[in-house]
């Protein structure tokens, strides 16, 4: 019952998210096998090949797999499926786009975001923006999954696994990559990060955002917003926590200025520790949080920042 | 160039879901159902292409019940063309549904069909991608804006990282994110007027596609609810509670 994780990674590092879905992997069905696929991506290679319980790595490094487009993607894992009994994915958008792709090749339905894995053909996941959790059985002769990373614990980097070059499979010449403005952060990354601030509607303008900063850096976290910090073009998409943006369970997450709409708490509710700052006493977010303070965020957030400084952080 | 816009009936986005209590589901009794909002999405930007004088031609599909008829309505109200009512009852899977799309384009041979990234019912995020592999199409999914090129499109896509741009030659599938534009209302004589385009009425046995559900669900329950914690008076006290009772800082 072999399983093949499709890592992701930026061909220099790989994601947290790919150990991750080996966890899940590994309940599905062993031995675990990572593609990894890319351009000069021999250091996100290396990584793979440490993560536990993995086998083997697949290395197809080629120029047609920098981007990861979906098109390639699609014919590069269908050329490997055979040997699979189960394909899985991180759900990060790069799986997102390629593994429906795969599926519907396969002629099977694809199991979106699963939170756990019950039985090797059982699985949870997310419906109606997580306010209700399906179990699903899937007897199938190809599974093909993609997994909320959030769901699962990465295991330690004690593997040794072999590292094995693959071709590349051939070009479906249908789409190519022509750009991409990649927010640039010495940040943590939001869907890895121990600590998560973010801000909503109540920041009123981006410029505001530097008042999170300023605790991001104390507390090495990533800063994220709410869809409608987003809409309101206060900070750029990728920030947005949320069920159609990213799902972040950090051991701190921390709302500013956010009412808790049921999409932005599905996108956070898996934190260990909720802390919500907002001035209405009524907001939504007050009902997950662990820690609740009714003041105004640019009075609030500003005396936190001195108390963290006068805390030594 | 004709384009096609599948459109699903859901629970409206406002609605709080209610899980039944046999766990069979969730409570779809005498609950307001509306368009998916991404649909809402495509439907806008498919009008927009029409009056840049890019698409020729607007065609609404969905696949559900007798009363999808009323979401296809609501498109045509909005500006599309005419509608494909494809009547099934019960759930339909993505690959279903992306297998009766298939028949449909071969029939109406869209250059371009755009669709919503995902359903807010199942929030399974496939059927575009599906769709795309099964025609052999290339795909640009969560769009965040699209422009037509020569024999191709430019469609900015929102990716975990920020934004990336790609070309695809079209024909092609697009799926929309939130951010690729806000969706008009229909006018009263719009919608008046919808009334009067025409609605095709299909069976999946039209197209030759089984629609069983291929994934079994066992149960649906409500996820585990988190207790509302303490309320803190000061800034103070908060630290103090997330440094020495959390240990989270």
């Amino acid at each position: 019952m072999a399983s093949l994780v499709v890592a992701e990674h930026d061909n220099k590092t790989l994601k947290d998210a790919t150990a991750k879905t080996v966890t899940a992997a590994a309940q599905v069905g062993t031995p675990v096998h990572v593609l990894v696929a890319g351009r000069d991506c021999g250091p996100a290679a290396e990584a793979a090949a440490k993560l536990a319980g993995v086998e083997k790595v697949l290395v197809a490094d080629d120029a047609l797999y920098e981007r990861m487009l979906a098109e390639p993607m699609e014919s590069l894992i269908l050329s490997l499926a055979g040997n699979y009994d189960a394909i899985l994915a991180p759900a990060t958008t790069n799986g997102k786009n390629f593994m429906p792709r795969v599926a519907a090749k396969l002629d099977v339905p694809q199991i979106s975001e699963i939170l756990a894995v019950e039985a090797p053909d059982i699985f949870r996941r997310p419906i109606y923006a997580g306010n209700a959790i399906q179990a699903v059985k899937a007897e199938l002769a190809k599974k093909v999954i993609t997994v909320r990373a959030t769901a699962f614990k990465a295991g330690e980097p004690t593997g040794s696994a072999a590292i094995e070059k693959i071709a590349a499979a051939a070009d479906p010449g249908m789409s190519k990559f022509a750009g991409e403005e990649l927010s640039k952060s010495e940040r943590p990354e939001l869907t890895s990060a121990k600590v998560v601030i973010s801000g909503g509607r109540g920041m009123q303008s981006g410029d505001n955002f530097h008042l999170l900063d300023k605790i991001a850096d104390k507390l090495g976290a990533a800063v994220g917003a709410s869809r409608a910090a987003v809409d309101a073009g206060f900070v750029p998409n990728d920030y947005q926590v949320g069920q159609t943006g990213k799902v972040v369970a950090p051991e701190l997450y921390i709302a500013v200025g956010i009412s808790g709409a049921i999409q932005h708490l599905a996108g956070m509710k898996d934190s260990k520790v909720i802390v919500a700052i907002n001035k209405d006493e009524e907001a939504p977010i007050f009902q997950v949080a662990d820690y609740g303070l009714v003041a105004d965020l640019f009075k609030a957030v500003p005396e936190l920042d001195e108390e963290l400084t006068k805390q030594g952080y | 160039m004709k384009v096609l816009v599948p459109v699903k009936r859901v629970i409206d986005y406002n609605v709080k879901v209610r899980v039944k209590s046999d766990q069979t589901g969730v409570d779809l009794a005498n609950v307001k159902m509306s368009m998916n909002p991404f649909d809402e999405i495509a439907v806008e930007e498919a009008i927009r292409l029409k009056e840049q004088g890019k698409a020729t031609e607007i065609v609404a599909v969905s696949i559900g019940p007798a009363q999808a008829g009323e979401t296809i309505r609501t498109a045509l109200a909005m500006g599309a063309d005419r509608g494909i009512l494809v009547k099934a009852e019960g759930e339909v899977e993505p690959l279903a549904v992306a297998k009766i799309l298939k028949a449909i384009c071969e029939a109406e041979q869209p250059g371009l069909v755009i669709l919503g990234k995902q359903a807010i019912d199942d929030d399974c995020n496939q059927t575009g991608q599906m769709l795309a592999a099964l025609l052999g199409w290339p795909q640009g999914t969560f769009a965040n804006k699209v422009e037509f090129g020569e024999g191709m499109l430019k469609v900015k896509r929102e990716i975990d990282g920020g934004l990336q741009t790609v070309e695809i030659k079209l024909p092609a599938i697009v799926t929309t994110d939130l951010r690729l534009n806000e969706p008009r209302y229909a006018s009263l004589p719009n919608i008046m007027k919808a009334k009067k385009k025409p609605i095709d009425e299909k069976t999946p046995g039209d197209y030759g596609v089984d629609v069983a559900p291929r994934l079994k669900v066992l149960k649906v329950t409500e996820p585990a609810k988190r207790q509302a914690g303490v309320k803190v008076k000061t800034v103070a006290e908060l630290v103090d509670k997330l440094k020495n009772e959390a240990g989270v800082i």
